[in-house]
């Protein structure tokens, strides 16, 4: 009987899978290969390709995780080695809270709230500090819109934090007391432990943790689509403009695709955030294990 | 009370030294002098303090904020309880060495380096010659002198504690504390350790806290014997085990309890 279950959850994760191929399989005739790296996305026209959206997939997790995994590292270790004993409970349940928020509040807060102050102060502020670094600078240029990747980065940011801080919390808390105090024991400053011990000795731990975030990055839909712009025309590479990411499309586009190469070509893009996904989430679940193991833990 | 019977030079000097975990009392007017370059052993049951004290030496218990001391531990002669204390540069004048070996996640070369780097600029051959200098006074370099570059947690348990122990004295400190050594150790490992105390002693000042009275007996010049945070008596290791002054001792000697 539970071997039933266990494989009806496999099954149904390759009937997911078959009917994802199956609808897309217009597009996936018509366009070929072409698909992944053609940036035309033109519905008139019936003319697809998945490389905007694709794009911002990828830009705005990179952009989630390049501010999220510094903050969370921050949280992590203020948590575990600097925090009165009195405040570490009060303030990982508060980190933890953060991840319980629905993310269409997160999208609204997003753009009612978080948009117009980060048109009006922050972006700014970049273009006239980061913006005028040679190279680097190119991301930063363009009118202060206040939505756009970069804005949708900062909000995926927030909301994959408390999954990458918790999980790096976690594994620091599992450290040896014995192996810190070793350390601290050399004369090594709380710092110094943190990055040289702590880190190495959770880095598997801690690089699962940062995948679980990227995951969830990769497929956010809601808080997304409100800041993103959905834009399907590739202007540049400044993190200003705005863009589209698959889950954003898919979400916006569904209801007026009306012809089929349409819908499959939307089914396609699935199908690819559906492999970005997995891949990520098994290289995570992989390295989890291998922490586990190497521990004699079971987690 | 403590060792009056010598003319030997002083390192550490405790008076009236009292610990406490929050309200619990651990340590109650301890008085004691440790000699320089001699190998000094903590021993009594279980909880009778012999660790708590060893682990005030650095300040260790600095790191857990409801833990705190009173009185004077002096070390070469200044306070190290002094609020003003430099904790980062008094762990560079006394290493300190664990009940389990704890390698650092990284090479065995680099596991001694660590600490070095903490406290000194060396070029790279200054550093490879203090990596070789430490092994070889571990008694570790003939085994891994061809495996620098593999990580300390390849090695066995014993080669572990060593590397530790080499980990310890690369940083060149007066003082080496040595917090029941050879307890998770099998007994050749533990015989290589205690050799290694004996020779380690004639230019570091050991403290070694251990449960085990024949290895006290074995590598000790002196021997304090704890009992419910009080020190019973302390003196030459002979004296304590031949002639022990007073009933407790006696008694935790003679295996009567403990």
């Amino acid at each position: 009987m539970t071997r039933f279950f266990a494989l009806a959850t496999l099954l149904l994760l390759v009937g997911i899978l078959v009917s994802l191929v199956d609808g897309a399989m217009p597009a996936l005739e018509k366009f070929g290969s072409a698909f992944l790296w053609t940036g035309d996305w033109n519905p008139p026209a019936e003319r697809f390709g998945a490389l905007i959206p694709i794009y911002g997939t990828l830009a705005t997790s990179l952009v989630a995780l390049v501010i999220a995994v510094p903050v969370s590292f921050g949280i992590a270790l203020f948590l575990t080695e600097l925090a009165p004993p009195w405040l570490r409970r009060p303030l990982g349940i508060a980190i933890e809270l953060l991840a319980g928020i629905p993310s269409i509040v997160y999208g609204m807060w997003g753009l009612l709230v978080f948009a117009p102050i980060f048109a009006e102060y922050v972006q700014p502020a970049l273009a006239s500090s980061l913006g005028q670094v040679p190279v680097l600078g190119a991301l930063f240029q363009g009118a202060p819109m206040g939505i756009g990747i970069l804005s949708a980065g900062v909000i995926l940011a927030v909301m994959t934090i408390p999954f990458i801080a918790s999980v790096m919390r976690d594994v620091f808390e599992v450290t040896p007391a014995m192996l810190k105090e070793s350390a601290y024991g050399l004369g090594a400053t709380t710092w110094e432990v943190v990055w040289n011990i702590v880190l190495p000795y959770t880095k598997v731990g801690v690089v699962g943790g940062i995948m679980l975030g990227l995951g969830r990055a990769l497929g956010e839909t809601m808080a997304v689509t409100f800041l993103i712009g959905n834009m399907n025309f590739f202007n540049g590479f400044s993190l200003f403009l705005p863009g589209n990411s698959i889950a954003s499309a898919l979400a916006n586009e569904f209801a007026e695709a009306e012809s089929p190469i349409y819908t499959a070509s939307l089914i396609e893009l699935g199908l690819i955030l559906f492999f970005i996904t997995l891949v990520v989430l098994t290289l995570s679940k992989l390295l989890l294990l291998k922490l586990s193991g190497r521990e004699g833990l079971k987690t | 009370m403590h060792g009056s019977q010598t003319d030997q030079e002083t390192q550490i000097v405790l008076r009236g030294f009292n610990f406490y975990y929050g309200k619990y009392h651990a340590l109650r007017n301890i008085n004691l002098d440790i000699y320089k370059r001699k190998v000094t052993a903590f021993i009594g049951p279980s909880g009778c303090g012999k660790s708590t004290l060893l682990r005030t030496m650095n300040r260790m218990y600095d790191l857990y904020p409801e833990q705190r001391a009173e009185g004077e531990l002096l070390l070469g002669g200044t306070n190290i309880l002094d609020r003003g204390m430099d904790i980062n540069s008094l762990r560079a004048r006394v290493g300190m060495v664990f009940q389990k070996p704890t390698p650092f996640p990284m090479s065995i070369f680099d596991n001694i380096a660590f600490g070095v780097k903490l406290h000194e600029r060396l070029t790279r051959v200054q550093m490879e010659e203090r990596v070789e200098w430490s092994l070889r006074k571990a008694a570790l370099w003939t085994e891994v002198s061809d495996k620098l570059h593999q990580s300390g947690m390849s090695l066995s348990g014993g080669q572990q504690q060593r590397l530790c122990i080499a980990r310890g004295i690369a940083v060149k400190p007066e003082v080496l504390l040595l917090d029941e050594p050879t307890s998770a150790l099998d007994p050749i490992s533990t015989m290589r350790i205690e050799e290694l105390v004996s020779e380690l002693k004639d230019e570091f000042t050991i403290v070694i806290v251990t449960h085990n009275m024949q290895q006290a007996a074995r590598i000790s010049d002196y021997t304090a014997y704890m009992y419910l945070g009080e020190l019973i008596e302390y003196g030459h290791t002979d004296d304590i085990f031949i002639k022990p002054k007073d009933k407790r001792t006696e008694d935790y000697i003679t295996g009567r309890f403990g």
